[in-house]
């Protein structure tokens, strides 16, 4: 039998000049869904791979890379892909938001502001903000294309009318330089004013529906809304019970079957950074620690 | 439950080693060989190739066996390893027709040219739990007799001749061959594509949606013109020699439907087809795709199209079980922000619905 060879970072070079160009194509049309040729990765589709397969082709040897879900990077899912990288790229890998040159994310924005030169990674499970409203793919791209946006604030309203309130928490649309109407993953709807006028490139990958797009640094990003129902981005009324921060994404966790809840960053990185700095919450550790087992 | 989710870097590793000792099961029992899987498991290996999109029958086996036996996890296997091979050309077509014929039946004809030779089938056997074969038995030495006459014609090749049938398309050898694995689909998609997406595509997938068109979703009335299985030369134009070169054989699985005719103020009446084509013996598989071929040709000739078997964007977007597992069983991973986000909002809701009705809100939990 042939044992199997794998190229630098495990897709070999065609591929990733056809995904680069399939990039450079994105951040030249910021909001757009470029269509690419989307790999057979050896992680299942909707686990990641069109973060993955981004990642894989805009890596260099002196990259740092960074990879969270739920804004974590101790979760089974960001520690798989971080392994990954290390052993097909042989990449340093950080947990420090300041230090990564790559941040591959599923589901948050981290909370330390991104600087020029970083690049955030996103995983996407359904590229097309229009689709729910519209399964046709065919149908979505000529709406796309006529900017024939109607459909999506005609279903914004209607939450208003039903619920009072934009009933969408995460996902939540935006309009990209004025043009596009994106989906900006199922991040919470909290993190999505720091995708506006961010100094760092941020790159979106899906990978079973076979579409990549970008958003450039320094460009307009907006929460599609109402004058008279402005977005409002959400979080717990609560600090973080470990390191007391008033402003980051929480977690809540349930601590005991009688109604306990804590709320914590679900950005580990700045939750650990803040404590190391001398910030402190109400607690002083997280209720459940892994155990170690022999 | 919290701790499943964090932390999780050591028990991903005991998991796995948890998982490859549950692979290789009981230590007592002697450990599967790959030819074993190769030659006893061939029809799993068959369709793992199949819808792996590979043909190697030692790779398959691998797979099969790194996977439990999930068909659907070797065919992933196979996938993220073939996906990662450089593509140096396209192989010039088979033929079909100069088959090395181990088994070809027709449903239209009582017989044709070349005989109906049933070959190694589960047909026609009594599905009888059969002891014997739980241990150690021989099987007899199978019957053989002089090979009949070497060629077999395609059977729609003689309703061809009277013009009974459409004419399949011809070969058009300077177009390139669509590759939904290299250029991204975009719809509507042409018969190459859709041929290749069917090939690729879950059997089980393909099956009900060709059995709801037997059904009256899309109804096109099929008949089996012919199904063969056997092994075709595979040749590959070598520019440096100038010439086609053989690379060796295939097994392959050929079926041709034969479907009800169509006509026009301007065209004699003649039946139309339906083509499936899968590695190895994939029989059901092969018809499977012929019945959906055709009810995707609806657009083409200008059927209505009333039945999910008919709509090609539907189909080709949902036949695919790598892509479709994955998505489905990725609703293991953590989603909490997302979740968080909705639990706020909605009971953000209910309070300003116990506000307006005058009501006490629920306790969310006992105190």
């Amino acid at each position: 039998m042939n044992a199997p060879v794998y190229n630098f970072a495990y897709l070999d070079e065609q591929t990733k000049r056809m995904i680069r160009r399939a990039i450079l194509k994105a951040i030249a049309i910021p909001g757009y869904q470029v269509p690419f040729a989307s790999r057979e990765m050896p992680m299942p589709y909707g686990w990641g791979t069109g973060g993955v397969q981004v990642t894989a082709s805009i890596l260099g040897p002196d990259d740092v890379l960074k990879v969270i879900d739920q804004g974590s990077d101790d979760t089974t899912n960001a520690i798989s892909i971080r392994k990954f990288f290390a052993k097909t790229a042989g990449v340093a890998t950080t947990t420090e938001t300041a230090q990564a040159t790559v941040v591959q994310t599923r589901h948050r924005i981290p909370e330390t502001p991104l600087k020029a030169g970083q690049v955030l990674v996103y995983q996407v499970p359904i590229p097309e903000p229009l689709r729910f409203l519209e399964p046709r793919e065919t149908e979505t791209r000529r709406m796309h294309a006529l900017a024939e946006y109607g459909l999506m604030h005609v279903k914004l309203y209607e939450d208003i009318a039903r619920f009072g309130h934009i009933a969408t928490s995460y996902a939540y649309p935006v309009k990209v330089n004025g043009r596009y109407v994106m989906d900006p993953s199922p991040t919470p709807k909290f993190d999505n004013p720091k995708m506006d006028n961010s100094p760092a490139l941020q790159l979106f990958g899906a990978g079973r529906e076979k579409r990549i797009y970008a958003i450039p640094p320094y460009t307009t990003v907006v929460s599609l809304d109402f004058e008279d129902h402005p977005f409002v981005p959400y979080r717990h009324d609560a600090p973080c019970a470990l390191c007391g921060a008033e402003n980051s994404y929480l977690d809540e966790i349930v601590t005991d079957d009688k109604g306990g809840r804590m709320f914590v960053c679900s950005d580990t990185d700045y939750c650990e950074s803040r404590q190391l700095a001398g910030h402190r919450g109400s607690q002083n550790a997280a209720p459940y620690k892994e155990r170690v087992h022999g | 439950m919290y701790v499943a989710v964090k932390g999780g870097e050591r028990a991903i590793e005991n998991a796995h080693r948890l998982l490859a000792h549950e692979r290789r099961g009981e230590r007592s029992v002697p450990e599967l060989a790959l030819e074993q899987i190769a030659q006893q498991l061939g029809l799993a290996v068959d369709r793992v190739m199949t819808e792996g999109s590979l043909y190697d029958r030692e790779l398959a086996a691998l797979a099969i066996k790194q996977a439990r036996g999930d068909m659907i996890e070797a065919i992933f296997l196979m996938r993220a390893f073939r996906a990662t091979l450089p593509r140096f050309g396209s192989s010039e077509p088979v033929d079909t027709g100069a088959m090395q014929i181990h088994r070809r039946i027709s449903s239209t004809f009582k017989d044709i040219p070349g005989g109906q030779i049933l070959g190694p089938t589960f047909d026609y056997t009594h599905r009888l739990l059969d002891a014997q074969l739980a241990d150690g038995f021989v099987p007899e030495e199978p019957a053989t007799a002089e090979a009949a006459a070497p060629a077999t014609p395609r059977v729609t090749d003689f309703l061809g001749r009277d013009g009974l049938i459409e004419r399949s398309p011809g070969a058009e050898p300077d177009a390139a061959v669509g590759d939904l694995t290299r250029e991204p689909l975009s719809f509507p998609a042409e018969r190459d594509l859709r041929l290749q997406n069917l090939a690729r595509g879950d059997e089980g997938f393909l099956l009900a949606l060709g059995y709801s068109s037997q059904r009256g979703y899309g109804r096109n009335h099929p008949f089996a013109g012919e199904i063969r299985f056997g092994e075709v030369e595979v040749e590959f134009f070598a520019e440096d020699a100038g010439f086609a070169v053989p690379l060796g054989s295939i097994a392959l699985t050929e079926c041709q439907m034969v479907n009800q005719f169509k006509g026009s103020a301007t065209e004699a009446p003649c039946f139309t087809r339906g083509y499936g084509l899968a590695f190895g013996q994939s029989e059901r598989k092969a018809m499977s795709m012929a019945l959906v071929d055709r009810a995707l040709r609806a657009r083409e000739l200008g059927e209505e199209i009333t039945a999910a078997v008919q709509d090609e964007e539907f189909v080709m977007s949902h036949s695919d079980n790598v892509q479709a597992t994955g998505f489905v069983e990725h609703l293991k991973l953590p989603h909490y922000v997302d979740f968080q986000s909705e639990l706020g909002l909605l009971r953000k809701l209910r309070k300003e619905f116990a506000d307006a009705n005058d009501v006490e809100p629920l306790q969310e939990a006992a105190e």
